[in-house]
């Protein structure tokens, strides 16, 4: 008789540097700015992990989704697989391979850009579009060997290695491309030497998380996740974060000021004190989310479409720093990186902890 | 309230041989021998003895014994003898209970199943009495390789030289008397091995005979820590945390932060000195690497940092972090390190044994390409140094003793060191008690203890056919289990005995 | 002596630093700072004092275990100012991030407008070393945690007529004093503090550290002085001492 084999897994602990930049009138922007400020936070990372999510990237394919898709050791029968499995599922717009560079950086996959539109049988006609990708998202993931997708949303990506930011920027040409949203990761994992998709930013659709922090609620959060049928199989905080963010937020439409307060809920003693509705409101939230109080420092950047939101945790053990020029916002985890790209500041502040800071486009 | 405790121990004096000299009633701190001048006799209050032993050591006739109380409740597996008198005691206070020492539970001690092997035949051993036998150990980072050309890039990275593989590790003055730790700072630099001042700092007048055999920390509280401590010292290690409280900070109680005490910490006499469980400004991996480097700026890049964790469940991962953050040294603190003061709830449930430590971070290290850029130190449980040469085999550069360098000193384990009232001198600031030490002849008794260990390792590994230390280091090909589940051989990296 | 630090790494500022104390330069100016972490911890040189001015944001642990130097930011700082600090001057005309003078044994701290988490986080003082802290704007929670010595003077210029939100201020406090501009509510206190009356000695240590505040910043004192203070001391030296049994 086989013994049921014991769970192991092991769990990526890391901490990064993080840098978010936004437009709120979404006049699109290049990343020179972002790369030199995420590159001024250097001594945060160490060389294992850098990435960047970029929004308003494809104007010109604006309709369709975005696949970033990775091929490990630049297998040809995952392409393969994965071309099959797309042209099956998605009426295929344009495809290409992400133009790069030979920058500093560790065993580059062939990574391939996909603008698709749903192709859906009868049966998953009553899927959401969104559904249906994030669906097709987790296939290839799990399924196709050596294939893993970076980002699947629309007018927007995801690009990341292993490298330090600087020069995963450097290797796909970052500074060409412009944006309205730019948010960038530099990564300092305490082990593993690094995957290519294990670089943040993560991302499902259009939402994308750059995280900072170790979580030591991650069991707990991971248990739950499981049970709405998100599957971690990278062990790492910030996918936890990024399947969290969206069950929450597309899927149970809650709005992120109380997304804010479940991951990072007052402590009873504040809550005591609040008036009553506040109470009630807060009571309820800790108990139907208390699985996903994320706990242990963390500072995050969420993005998609329309809104770039900062948070940390709710004793706030890690930092994070928020400035606004014009129609310029700032998120960063020192001033110095903002300073770089914005000598002058209408403001500068740092957030209270589990307090998050939410920067929508100007309507 | 009458307390329902069992007294723990019985005192038997054995009448005729008394001579009602009186000296056991001297040499209890914890006041349990009386004499009583009408009846011309001497009496004990047993329920306060902590059987530490001192009374029996220096009764001049052999009069004492002091033995556990027979008393027993009902046998029961789950609720021992220990459970139900914390329970007691809890009850009667509401207080977390605190004790001293290191985790006495049964744990498995994979020192005690590893077993070392010897050349026969095909590789010849070396005789250590008559041939050279080579202790001397490097800590600090390596390069990856030797940089002939030396260029403006290539940093100077400083290393400490120690004659043999132990090093005194951190007991802090304040912890310890001032003799004790005079003591270990005696010994240490006539050995040519270091000591480790803990968080209590290094009393002014003792840097510049000693700075150079003392690894200086930088804990949670930076008592004592100015540029001139940091600067005098051969290492400075930052606190992490200990193996004893993985996780929970420390605490001088007021009443012993005497004169001599405040100036060493700098902080006002009579005040508590409360080491937070985490140090503020380090919250993360990065945050770690920031103040290595502030400690390296405020050295001058001229001398290794240390980083001192307690063993836990992520160790491995947690150690590649640290190299990769910058630390010249990882000191790993086991399950069984000692304390002079811990809740005994997590002394006796938190953190891993040391052997499977070792084992863990040097074998991710390795994975990594990354075991050069540090030194491993090992604590937590040496008892002998058969656990030295194993702990070294699994992959340790040197080993932290603490409890062991205490024994030296007279300590029993009575494991009362919080109390303040230590019998043998050692975890006092009383200065009746802490004179009972002499550094004098408890720093021969430390020397003594190094050099027959030593001596021992030598011949160990002379049997081995190794005449070096680093020829040992990770050699775990010398080592097999025996008794140990499959999990744990391959957690250690060893084969089972005959294999 | 000028230097242009907008293309120097972290480790070649400092060392151009302490070549310039070392060289005898009294006085450093440094331009075009922008992250540059532990500027003044080098400079452990008992007879050598230097002042060095900075311009732009410096980084992390500026000045920590600072040896008695002055230095003077002309814009904010980040987090961890003067971390361990033995004896100097930090004068930060702008704002400052978390942990400002964590485990301060010595010297003085002038912060013009607000800083972030925990400041003054276990400061500590011994005889004639006393540090001070002067902020000039507020601070977030964690203020004055296991403070254990020293003093602290929290201004509030910034906020008008509101009140101070921090929570947890000085929990596990032992030691040192607490002094802020206006009224602090009691749940905003840890319950390691307590509230207590100025005295004539606490009125000439504000007037004296306001008064260099003011200066530094060009303000007037005595505005600032004129409104009430409350004073907070710790309640017990021992906060922990009754939570064990043996
Ligand atoms: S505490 Fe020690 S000295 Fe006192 S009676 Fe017991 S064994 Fe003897
Ligand atoms: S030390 Fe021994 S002989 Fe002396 S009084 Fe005590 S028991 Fe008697």
């Amino acid at each position: 008789m086989t013994r049921i084999k014991r769970e192991i897994y092991e769990k990526e602990i890391s901490a990064c540097s993080l840098f978010g930049a936004m437009n709120r009138n979404k006049e699109r922007f290049t990343g020179e700015g972002v790369i030199s400020a995420i590159a001024n936070m250097h001594v945060r990372g160490n060389g294992l992990g850098g990435g960047f999510a970029i929004y308003g990237l494809y104007p010109k394919y604006k309709d369709c989704y975005a696949f970033h898709i990775m091929f490990e050791r630049r297998n040809k029968d995952a392409k393969k697989e994965t071309d099959a499995f797309l042209s099956m599922n998605f009426d295929l717009v344009y495809d290409e391979e992400i133009p790069h560079g030979d920058a500093k950086v560790v065993n580059p996959p062939l990574v391939w850009r996909y603008f698709v539109i749903p192709k859906k049988r009868r049966e998953e006609e009553n899927f959401s579009d969104d559904d249906y990708v994030v669906q097709k998202v987790m296939h290839i993931n799990t399924k196709i060997e050596d294939a893993y997708v970076f980002s699947s949303g629309k007018d927007m990506g995801v690009f990341k290695g292993v490298g330090y930011p600087e020069d995963v920027a450097e290797y796909f040409f970052l500074d060409k491309y412009k944006g309205y949203i730019w948010t960038a990761h530099g990564r300092f994992p305490t082990n593993t030497q690094g995957w290519w998709g294990g670089a943040h930013p993560f991302s499902i659709l259009d939402w994308t998380v750059v995280h900072n922090g170790e979580i030591s609620s991650y069991g707990t959060n991971r248990r739950y996740l499981e049970m709405h049928g998100y599957y971690c199989t990278l062990h790492t905080d910030a996918e936890v974060m990024t399947y969290a963010v969206d069950l929450l937020m597309r899927r149970q439409h809650l709005p992120m000021s109380l997304v804010a307060r479940i991951f990072a809920p007052p402590f009873w003693e504040l809550i005591d004190r609040m008036d009553e509705n506040e109470r009630k409101l807060l009571t309820e939230l800790r108990m139907v989310y208390a699985p996903m109080l994320i706990n242990g420092p963390f500072a995050v950047i969420i993005a998609h479409h329309d809104e770039m939101i900062g948070l940390t945790d709710r004793i706030r053990l890690r930092p994070l720093i928020a400035g606004v020029r014009g129609e310029m916002f700032y998120l960063s985890l020192e001033e110095a990186a903002i300073r770089l790209l914005s000598q002058k500041l209408d403001k500068v502040w740092t957030p209270n902890g589990g307090e998050p800071v939410i920067v929508r486009i100007n309507r | 309230m009458k307390s329902y405790l069992l007294p723990e121990f019985i005192i038997e004096r054995n009448e005729e041989r008394c001579i009602r000299c009186r000296v056991c009633e001297r040499q209890c701190a914890f006041g349990v021998h009386y004499y009583d001048e009408e009846l011309d006799k001497m009496f004990s209050d047993e329920e306060k003895c902590v059987s530490c032993q001192r009374c029996v050591v220096f009764c001049p006739t052999n009069a004492l014994v002091v033995r556990p109380n027979p008393s027993q409740y009902k046998l029961n597996y789950s609720w021992n003898r220990e459970k139900i008198s914390d329970l007691i005691k809890q009850a009667e206070t509401g207080g977390v209970i605190l004790t001293g020492s290191g985790n006495d539970k049964p744990y498995r001690i994979y020192f005690d199943h590893l077993v070392l092997n010897a050349s026969q035949v095909t590789n010849p051993s070396i005789d250590p009495l008559r041939e050279p036998m080579e202790l001397r150990t490097f800590l600090g980072c390596k390069p990856d390789a030797l940089a002939l050309k030396i260029n403006s890039e290539t940093e100077f990275i400083p290393n400490v030289m120690i004659e043999t593989p132990i090093i005194f590790s951190a007991l802090s003055y304040g912890a310890i008397s001032y003799q004790a730790f005079n003591s270990l700072a005696i010994a240490a630099s006539k050995y040519g091995t270091l000591f480790n001042t803990g968080e209590g700092g290094l009393p002014k007048e003792l840097r510049k005979k000693y700075g150079r055999n003392a690894i200086v920390q930088c804990a949670s509280g930076r008592f004592g820590v100015d540029p001139e401590y940091l600067n005098c010292a051969a290492v400075v290690e930052i606190k992490i945390g200990q193996g004893a409280k993985p996780g929970i900070g420390g605490h001088l109680p007021g009443e012993k932060v005497s004169y001599s005490i405040a100036a060493t910490r700098m902080i006002p006499e009579g005040t508590d000195a409360i080491s937070p469980a985490p140090q503020h400004d380090i919250y993360s991996i990065e945050d770690l690497s920031t103040l290595i480097y502030t400690l390296k700026e405020a050295t001058n890049y001229e001398k290794p940092i240390s980083v001192k964790i307690a063993a836990v469940h992520n160790s491995a991962a947690i150690a590649s972090g640290m190299v990769r953050a910058g630390a010249d040294i990882i000191a790993l603190d086991g399950l069984r390190g000692g304390t002079g003061a811990a809740p005994k709830i997590i002394r006796d449930n938190v953190g891993i044994p040391i052997e499977l430590a070792i084992a863990s971070v040097d074998k991710r290290l390795r994975e990594e390409g990354i075991r050069n850029r540090c030194s491993i130190l090992a604590a937590g449980g040496i008892r002998c140094s058969a656990d030295v040469v194993k702990a070294i085999a699994l992959g340790a550069d040197a080993v932290y003793i603490g409890t062991a360098a205490l024994v030296a000193m007279g300590c029993t384990l009575c494991q009362k060191c919080y109390t303040g009232k230590c019998n043998w001198g050692i975890c006092t600031q009383d200065p009746y008690l802490a004179k009972r030490i002499n550094p004098e002849i408890a720093s021969r008794r430390l020397l003594n203890l190094l050099r027959a260990w030593s001596l021992e390792i030598k011949e160990m590994i002379g049997g081995m056919g190794i005449n070096a230390i680093e020829s040992l280091r990770g050699n775990r090909d010398h080592l097999r289990g025996v008794g140990l589940h499959e999990w744990e051989l391959d957690v250690l990296g060893v084969k089972g005995a005959g294999e | 002596m000028e230097i242009d630090a907008s293309k120097l790494t972290q480790k070649e500022l400092n060392d151009a630093i302490m070549d310039c104390m070392h060289s005898g330069v009294k006085k450093i100016i440094l331009r075009n700072v922008y992250g540059q972490r532990y500027i003044g911890t080098r400079l452990y040189s008992p007879n050598n004092k230097v002042e060095i001015e900075i311009f732009g944001t410096p980084g992390n642990n500026l000045g920590a275990f600072l040896d008695g130097h002055r230095i003077i930011v002309h814009g904010n700082a980040q987090d961890g100012v003067g971390n361990t600090m033995d004896d100097g001057v930090i004068i930060v005309d702008g704002r400052a991030g978390d942990v400002v003078a964590m485990s301060m044994r010595g010297g003085k701290i002038f912060i013009r407008d607000s800083v972030g988490y925990r400041a003054a986080l276990h400061m500590k003082e011994y005889l004639s070393k006393r540090p001070v802290l002067v902020i000039g704007g507020t601070v977030q929670d964690f203020f004055g945690e296991y403070m254990a010595g020293g003093i602290v003077i929290l201004l509030r210029l910034n906020l008008g007529n509101t009140l101070h939100e921090a929570n947890f201020i000085g929990t596990g406090m032992h030691g040192g004093v607490i002094y802020i501009r206006g009224e602090v509510e009691r749940h905003h206190l840890g319950k390691e503090v307590g509230v207590s009356k100025l005295d004539e000695k606490d009125e000439d240590i504000l007037k004296r550290y306001v008064g260099e505040f003011a200066h530094y910043f060009g303000m007037d004192k005595k505005d600032i002085i004129k409104e009430d203070f409350t004073k907070l001391l710790p309640v017990l030296k021992r906060p922990y001492g009754r939570i064990y049994t043996y």
